[in-house]
């Protein structure tokens, strides 16, 4: 039964090694998309080029499905995995800056790094800020106790929240997806359009 | 051709499955998916642990990172986002795309994009402590586990990127 971590004596070297080797693969991956490129990635925001929505969508779909399926035939306990707790307005308000500072560095964490490792200086750029940002968050941290763990519902998911059972949402989401890769496709072809006949 | 050409971009469908699976496998040995920022809080962390130890535990930013582990840095996201930073420089090389440039619109000066580079990582790093996770902790494997707070992020940074995009029309493109 998985997860692995809980059920069986793992030596914590060999989690840190598979924690390199993922981390490995998923760096490859983000950067074979083109995502150590700033300008590449911020397209998105431009409907020129929607890759990074294909991706990240693409991505949950998948995991969201295989995670379905292993647990339906009783491979990985899904009690014992961890979900993301939910913080209702931080993570909204907190969502909208995120996204101001995505556009503005075109770049996210993770990507910041391929970006740094491929050379590109913007992205050391990004740490610098990175690192004062937290700098900041902890010089004012005190201020802030009340607001951050406003309106918090813990760690319960979607089909919980919602009362529906857990395959026929990621089913609806499946259907979603596939609806808005379509329509993401269109959206490209339209505003290409619309840039190369502008200039 | 010219050798010299860097070589195409990977479909991102492909990738994006690559990196469900990747999600996959992770959700499988530790019961938890992948991150990116966590890689920073600890970093960061253990940095101002080093220079001044007591100021750092006294802090819930740094002490978080530092209480009851046998090391910051010997962490799942530390080693995982090392591992990212290997994978995309081999990815570079191999993919001849590592070159050392600063990323930029034409219409700006490279300072220009240094500054706006550096306040969108400040802005990241303080909205994730908001947030609990960034694109990849919390949308990406969050949103995978559909938690609800992973999804209502995903959204609203869509929300903040296009609503800002316009004002820096003339920064990317």
């Amino acid at each position: 039964m998985a997860p692995l971590q809980f059920n069986y004596p793992i030596p914590g070297g060999l989690l840190l090694l598979f924690a390199l080797l993922t981390g490995m693969a998923f760096g490859m991956f983000l950067e074979k998309a083109g995502f150590g490129n700033a300008r590449k990635l911020v397209q998105q925001f431009y409907f020129t080029d929607m890759a990074m929505f294909k991706v990240l969508f693409s991505a949950i779909v998948t995991a969201m499905l295989g995670i379905y399926w292993l647990s339906y035939f009783g491979v990985l306990d899904i009690t014992q995995i961890y979900i993301n707790s939910t913080y209702i307005w931080p993570q909204i308000l907190g969502g909208v800056i995120f996204g101001f500072g995505f556009v503005l560095a075109g770049l996210c964490p993770g990507t910041s790094c391929v970006a740094v490792f491929t050379g590109k200086l913007d992205g050391l750029a990004v740490f610098a800020g990175m690192f004062t940002g937290l700098v900041l968050f902890a010089e004012t941290e005190l201020l802030l106790q009340g607001v951050l763990n406003f309106s918090s519902i813990g760690d319960i998911s979607l089909y919980e929240l919602f009362h529906m059972e857990y395959g026929v949402l990621t089913f609806l989401i499946a259907c979603i997806a596939i609806v808005a890769f379509w329509f993401a496709g269109r959206v490209e072809d339209r505003f290409n359009k619309l840039s190369s006949g502008s200039s | 051709m010219n050798i010299k050409e860097p070589r195409p971009y990977w479909n991102p469908y492909i990738v994006g499955v690559g990196i469900g699976l990747l999600i996959i496998f992770s959700f499988l040995v530790t019961g938890r998916g992948l991150g990116a920022i966590g890689a920073f809080n600890g970093l960061m962390a253990s940095l101002v642990h080093v220079f001044a130890p007591d100021y750092a535990l006294s802090k819930t930013t740094y002490s978080t990172y530092l209480a009851g582990v046998d090391h910051p840095l010997k962490d799942w996201v530390v080693i995982e986002i090392a591992g990212v930073c290997i994978g995309g420089l081999f990815s570079g090389i191999a993919s001849r795309r590592f070159k050392f440039e600063v990323i930029k619109g034409p219409g700006i000066s490279r300072m220009t994009r240094l500054i706006f580079a550096f306040s969108g990582g400040l802005f990241m790093a303080y909205a994730a402590k908001f947030t609990r996770g960034c694109t990849s902790g919390l949308a990406l494997s969050g949103g995978s586990v559909l938690s609800p707070g992973a999804w209502l992020f995903m959204i609203s940074v869509f929300i903040g990127g296009y609503s800002i995009a316009w004002l820096m029309k003339k920064v990317w493109n």
